[in-house]
């Protein structure tokens, strides 16, 4: 595995300039600045790889188990990479009340997917998150930056099969 | 500009035109609830419209912050007249701005409903959702547009500040905080004032305000909605929170979740830099004040004020063992003062009006409002601020106008994964720290979950269990491991595969996991399912000796024979002739509820 | 402050104590002669390591004012705090955490590592655990086995986070830290990776301070039976400086007591067939290293010249501080040089094929089994050190084989190479090194007798220390450091051109290889460690030769086979190279 997360030539090189950058332009303490420092490599590379992780580590100057740790602590770290959408059906106790669980177990049997694991095709990283705070609309299902409220199982079918399409047309 | 003293304010604030030269100001709502339902898209719209018609000099667009009937979202206020749209589709805006706007008629289809006298209310103020609430937290929230910081100084901002550099000294601004009695909203709600004092007499050379935005509780939007409804109130607070303490930098923790919050808060920091308001020699008394925003990663013991320190420190956020407290040893190892955004929002109001004023409301160790979010099994579902000592039933019922449907409310769940259950025999209770402390519950944050009758309490125990044993820091063992066993246990027993010896065995571990955790979440961990347990005792009993029925079946009485169900069944197991009572097969019945949901007499009965 | 300001009045269990302000109430209770158990607690405070954070709540006992129970490890005691460590309250609270962790736990004591060695196992025995109440799932995570030296079980891993203390904050090395959270917190290498491929200095103190079976030295106990078992091979074994004064802890002596004679003889019961001592192999590295130091100042430099005895500081300044890789001595450890010459010259001496040497050392370091496996620490493809067994593991030998230890007679070592000086017992505690290398450094550069072998000023316990050594009018400038964290400090200093040493010694161990990590447990009382240092400076003291190039026998070598100090032969059987790694 050492050979794997030292080899850093399987990131983009642009991405992690801009990495640099931002870790030069921090002032002050730059450990303590660790978890904005991961949130912007993730913006940039989608997900935290390992060989991504290492090379943090070392351009903070701090042991890659620290922030292995960090990464590892955190639920919107993700070291896995992520489908083109990401569907989050929100498991906040209103949610829940109104059958949040049926969504979510219909929406992983439609994209054929596991709970946090990327989709065989690449299309849909489906989770369960905390409360978004739109109980009013519960049961909530945010696909991206898309909100669907009162989702009903039925209608479950029709949303993901419009992502699907989407895709083909768009390839 | 920069503002240099409370003069300079006021002449400021008396410049800017106010808001009736215009005939009609449009407060639309852009709170999390109503963004989702696309109120930004009716916002765009709208200003095309007015732009089209040429309305600008008649009418003002205002893109607020939440205005609390989330439920009835998107909304729409109408000023002067405050007619108030709810449930505002794209749409509907042409005939907004063509009805209301250019032939001053209102738009009757769009006015809310009252569900209990079925009577149309025209203004927000005169429904039962908003007669009963008192805004001090949330007072700018929805009225004002957090992105202008005009709007806030129209409304008396910043002049608490101006005031109390001018005129009073840390240790004045501690008094009266201490004398306004407010206590902390965010857990266990101890006194600001005091927490502020003990910073405040530390000697340190460093200290840090802090404010915990790190709102994780499950249900409870508040702090959210202060955030981006009136940003520029928690920065006045803070820097007179540094002031107070003796502290010259403050940081806002805030999860990351909220990524919409940031923006107007961000926007607010630099409008207040740039005013004088946040920097050097503000107000030029010759105190500095600067703000930083840190993020935190999704992690709900973040939320816990030491964990949140050490997540400020780009740590894992695991909490640590108090003393020292944070006033002795917080963030970088320095005194800090953490204080939740629903505190810090009363701040600047308590200065402006008193701590006389301000400790004539609420009850008699429980000064002030608190804010609750309301929903589940309600009618109206949305941010309620009240006084405190308002009972359960003038929330539930009177603001909340009860169960959508009628039925009965079982019990109410209030301080989230922390808290506990209130049922019918408590409704009546003054709703403060110390009553709720009483009966087992724990204001939390105010997140209020109504239940009703067919909730299943051990489900729900259940739920809060999952979720504190998956947001546990796994640092103490009676959390890391104990919570995990809690929620086994549960899990066996709604598995009809627990015995009787669960029971004491889930509420013995509950009590020393209460007793023995190192921190809040871990303490507080085991108090869903005991209170759950005490107040609903037969539906665990109903688990563990197996005897809980876990089919439907149909009441012969009210079945017409529809077959509606019948065709619904994913397992086909309803039987029966049209016109006939239906039956349904138990063995084959997997419980879905398909069924329930689709019968129009209500005979389908619920295990 | 006066005195009285500073004391404060509590009760422990209803008897009124007077204590200092800013006691725990552990140590508070302990002075009212009350026992509170405990588990993630480790305070070694004189050696600057110290767990405190509270987490196993094992150590809960109820304040009786506010009712809530509070961890003694961490909590100060207050004026008027009434503690009970007895209460109803207190003693579930307790006996709930110990339950729940063994619930987690795999109940396979008979064969563990650590079975009757185990803190976990002693406390359940105490709190008369006899039913497990919270039964459920258990971690499920592989064993690691991949680096030569450190055994790694995290499925008896109790979270107590002591060898996250060591690893992070005491030796600064970083390679442990808690992943994930809630129930799957582990306490792991980044990304789960292979200790193996970790930049892990295999010092061991997470072994030595582990309360579980969690962490263990790599066994090579049944490899080294196997070469015992085998008539072909000649199996030679040696024993460091450090192992003598501590064995004795393992068959019920006082620590520090010191066992040589029984060593040696337990060694040959076993089965050795030659029995030699570290100890040559550290006068002869002192001469080799004494010239080179002689040599680097009078060619200016480079300088300081760090010692290289110590295999997890070697480690640490390959992965740390790749660019300083010139300071350390080339010398190689005494246990590579007892090897090597092992595998030539008495080889050739006694006409032995080094094919069938098989050269097993005992050691009180587990990074002695990864120094062991060094390629560059081998003459002609044979390893100058087969296997490595510490401290623990020839105990566990020795009663294995049923050697009744306390009732051996004392034997000697063997020649050629088990003659030695007071100066190489030195070798086994901080300062030590340099001691020795000063002693001959002494009389290398002056050409005079050194009347005062003992230099004081380079002895105790700091974590960092200086001294300086006036020889003809040249002053030696002479830092000391143990414990990796201190290290860095030094090294840092260097490699920003502040440091004003000419030669430094370093030891990854806390108090050195008396404290190395494959000594008999100490459990967190420091006093065995100071007890231990003290016996070392007795042996020396005791030893009529106290300089390491008076050692007749090492005269010898030189004189038959080696030539002289830093000779060509000298150069390629006793000095090594170093080279830069990618840190993780």
């Amino acid at each position: 595995m050492r050979k794997e997360i030292l080899d850093t030539s399987t990131l983009d090189s642009d991405g992690l300039k801009k990495i640099d950058a931002y870790i030069d332009n921090l002032s002050g303490n730059k450990e303590e600045q660790l978890i904005h420092v991961l949130h912007h490599a993730q913006q940039i590379f989608g997900y935290l790889p390992k060989n991504l992780q290492w090379y943090i580590a070392k351009q903070l100057d701090m042991p890659s188990a620290k922030v292995n740790g960090v990464v590892t602590f955190y639920s919107l770290f993700s070291e896995e990479p992520r489908g083109k959408y990401t569907v989050s059906v929100c498991m906040g106790t209103a949610c829940f009340v109104k059958g949040a669980e049926k969504v979510l177990d219909r929406i992983l049997e439609l994209t054929d997917s596991q709970k946090g694991k990327m989709s065989d095709d690449g299309l849909f990283t489906v989770q369960d998150v905390r409360c978004i705070g739109a109980c009013g609309l519960a049961p909530v299902v945010t696909i991206n930056e898309k909100v669907y409220g009162n989702v009903k199982i039925n209608e479950v079918d029709d949303i993901i099969r419009r992502y699907k399409r989407g895709e083909k047309h768009a390839s | 500009m920069r503002v240099e003293s409370l003069d300079a304010l006021k002449k400021w604030k008396d410049n800017i035109p106010s808001p009736d030269t215009k005939t009609i100001r449009i407060l639309a709502c852009a709170g999390t609830s109503c963004l989702s339902s696309d109120s930004d898209l009716i916002i765009e719209r709208l200003k095309e419209q007015i732009e089209k018609h040429s309305l600008d000099t008649k009418v003002e667009l205002v893109r607020t912050g939440c205005v609390r009937l989330c439920g009835q979202g998107p909304l729409l206020l109408m000023e002067p007249e405050e007619i108030t749209y709810v449930k505002v589709h794209l749409d509907d805006v042409d005939e907004i701005v063509e009805k209301h706007l250019l032939n001053g008629e209102t738009v009757e289809r769009l006015l809310y409903t009252d569900p209990k006298r079925n009577e149309i209310i025209k203004a927000a103020k005169n429904m039962d959702f908003y007669k009963k609430q008192k805004r001090i937290a949330l007072l700018n929230c929805g009225s004002i547009d957090p992105w202008n910081i005009e709007h806030y100084v129209q409304n008396d901002g910043y002049e608490a500040l101006a005031t109390v550099l001018a005129e009073n000294s840390p240790q004045d601004v501690v008094d009266i905080i201490k004398e306004s009695g407010l206590r902390g909203r965010g857990g266990g709600g101890f006194s600001t004032g005091m927490k502020w004092g003990f910073t405040l007499q530390e000697k340190s050379d460093e200290k840090y305000m802090i404010c915990n935005a790190d709102e994780g509780d499950p249900g409870a939007f508040m702090d959210r909605s202060i955030i981006e409804g009136d940003p520029h109130a928690l920065i006045e607070a803070m820097v007179i929170g540094g002031y107070a303490t003796g502290a010259k930098e403050g940081l806002i923790y805030i999860r990351a979740e909220y990524a919409t919050s940031i923006e107007p808060l961000r926007k607010a920091i630099e409008d207040a830099r740039e005013y004088g308001f946040l920097g050097e020699n503000i107000f030029n008394s010759g105190f500095d004040f600067d703000l930083e925003i840190k993020l935190g990663a999704g992690a709900f013991v973040c939320g816990e004020e030491t964990a949140l320190i050490h997540s400020m420190e780009g740590q894992r956020g695991e909490p640590s063992t108090k003393p020292p407290f944070p006033s002795q040893k917080g963030y970088r190892g320095k005194p800090s003062t953490v204080n939740n955004v629903e505190t810090l929002a009363n701040i600047p109001v308590i200065l402006r009006k008193g701590a006389k004023w301000f400790s004539s409301i609420g009850t008699e160790e429980s000064k002030g409002t608190k804010v609750f979010a309301l929903a589940g099994n309600v009618r109206n579902i949305g941010l309620v601020e009240v006084p405190m000592g308002t009972t359960f039933r003038e929330i539930v019922f009177e603001i909340g106008g009860g169960h959508p449907d009628g039925k009965d409310i079982k019990a109410i769940q209030i301080g989230g994964p922390s808290g506990g259950v209130i049922t019918e025999e408590y409704f009546d209770t003054p709703i403060d720290y110390d009553s709720l402390d009483s009966i087992g519950a724990m204001m939390g944050s105010g997140g209020m979950i109504v239940m009703d009758e067919d909730s299943d309490m051990v489900e729900i125990a259940k739920f809060y269990l999952d979720f504190t044993q998956d947001e546990s820091c796994g640092k103490c063992t009676p959390c890391r491991i104990g919570t995990k066993r809690m929620y086994e246990i549960l899990e066996r027993l709604t598995n009809m595969e627990g015995d009787p010896d669960d029971l004491e065995r889930l509420r013995t571990l509950g009590e020393n996991i209460q007793s023995s955790s190192l921190c809040g979440l871990g303490q507080s961990a085991p108090n869903p399912v005991l209170s759950t347990m005490e107040y609903f005792a037969e539906e665990y009993e109903a688990y563990a000796y197996r005897t809980k029925k876990t089919k439907y079946s149909v009441d012969p009485e009210k079945c017409i024979g529809c077959t509606k169900c019948k065709r619904v069944c994913p397992t086909d197991c309803i039987s029966g002739d049209v016109r006939q009572a239906h039956t349904i097969d138990e063995s084959e019945c997997i419980a879905c509820g398909a069924c329930y949901d689709v019968c129009p007499k209500d005979a389908i009965i619920k295990p | 402050m006066k005195l009285i300001d500073k004391m404060i009045n509590c009760t422990v269990n209803g008897m009124e104590i007077t204590v200092e302000k800013g006691t725990s109430v552990l140590d508070a209770a302990a002075k009212a002669g009350v026992h509170i158990p405990t588990l993630c607690h480790l305070n070694l405070h004189d050696l600057n390591a110290v767990n405190q954070s509270a987490n196993c709540r094992v150590c809960v006992v109820e304040d009786d004012n506010s009712g809530r129970l509070v961890p003694s490890c961490s909590q100060e005691v207050y004026d008027g705090m009434k503690i009970e460590t007895d209460s109803m309250k207190a003693v579930m609270g307790r006996r709930t955490s110990l339950e729940l962790l063994l619930s987690n736990h795999p109940q396979d004591c008979l064969t563990c590592v650590k079975n009757l060695d185990c803190e976990l196992q002693s406390l359940a025995h105490e709190m008369n655990i006899k039913e497990i109440h919270y039964q459920g799932e258990k971690m499920q995570h592989p064993i690691d086995t991949t680096s030569q030296a450190i055994h790694k079980d995290p499925n008896k891993c109790i979270m107590c986070r002591r060898c996250i203390t060591m690893c992070n904050d005491v030796q600064t090395v970083g390679v442990l830290s808690p992943l994930k959270r809630g129930f799957d917190v582990v306490v792991a290498t980044a990304f789960h990776m292979d200790m193996g491929d970790t930049s892990c200095t295999y010092c061991g103190q997470c072994v030595s301070v582990c309360p579980t079976g969690a962490l263990a030295e790599m066994d090579a106990s049944s490899k080294v039976w196997k070469r015992l078992n085998n008539p072909k091979k000649h199996v030679i074994v040696q024993v460091a400086p450090a192992v003598r004064v501590a064995l004795g802890e393992e068959f019920g002596y006082d620590p520090g007591e010191i066992s040589t004679g029984k060593v040696v003889s337990a060694l040959r019961r076993l089965g050795f067939d030659t029995v030699f001592d570290t100890n040559f192999g550290a006068d002869l590295t002192i001469v080799e290293e004494a010239k080179e130091l002689v040599d680097r100042i009078e060619k200016d430099g480079p300088l300081p010249m760090l010692t290289s005895c110590c295999p997890a500081w070697v480690q640490f300044i390959e992965q740390q501080f790749p660019e300083l890789l010139d300071v350390p001595s080339t010398c190689k450890s005494p246990q590579s040089m007892v090897g090597s010459l092992a595998k030539t010259y008495y080889a050739e001496q006694n006409n032995i094929d080094p094919e069938d040497i098989t050269m097993v050392s005992i050691m009180p370091c587990i990074a002695k089994k990864a120094e062991a496996a060094r390629e560059e620490l081998s003459v002609e493809g044979h390893y100058n050190v087969d296997y490595v067994l510490t401290t623990r593991e020839l105990a566990r030998m020795i009663k294995e084989a049923a050697i009744d230890f306390n009732t051996l007679r004392d034997g000697t070592f063997d020649q050629l190479l088990g003659e030695s000086t007071g100066a190489a017992a030195i070798f086994g505690t901080t300062g030590g090194v340099i001691e020795a290398a000063s002693r001959t450094a002494y009389e290398m550069v002056t050409g005079k007798e050194l009347k005062q072998v003992d230099f004081k000023d380079l002895r105790g316990i700091d974590g960092i220390r200086e001294a300086t050594i006036e020889m003809n009018g040249t002053k030696l400038r002479i830092g000391i450091a143990h414990e990796l964290g201190n290290a860095r400090k030094l090294l840092e200093e260097i490699r920003d051109g502040k440091s004003h040493f000419d030669a430094i010694e370093i030891m990854a161990c806390p108090g050195g290889c008396i404290g190395g990590g494959g000594q008999p447990y100490h459990h967190g009382d420091s006093n065995i460690l100071k007890k231990r240092a003290e016996s070392i400076y007795k042996i020396d003291l005791g030893t009529e030769l106290r300089k390491s190039h008076e050692n007749p026998m090492v005269k010898k070598v030189y004189k038959d086979f080696l030539g002289s100090p830093g000779s060509k032969r000298a150069k390629d059987l006793l000095h090594t190279t170093y080279s830069a790694k990618e840190r993780i």
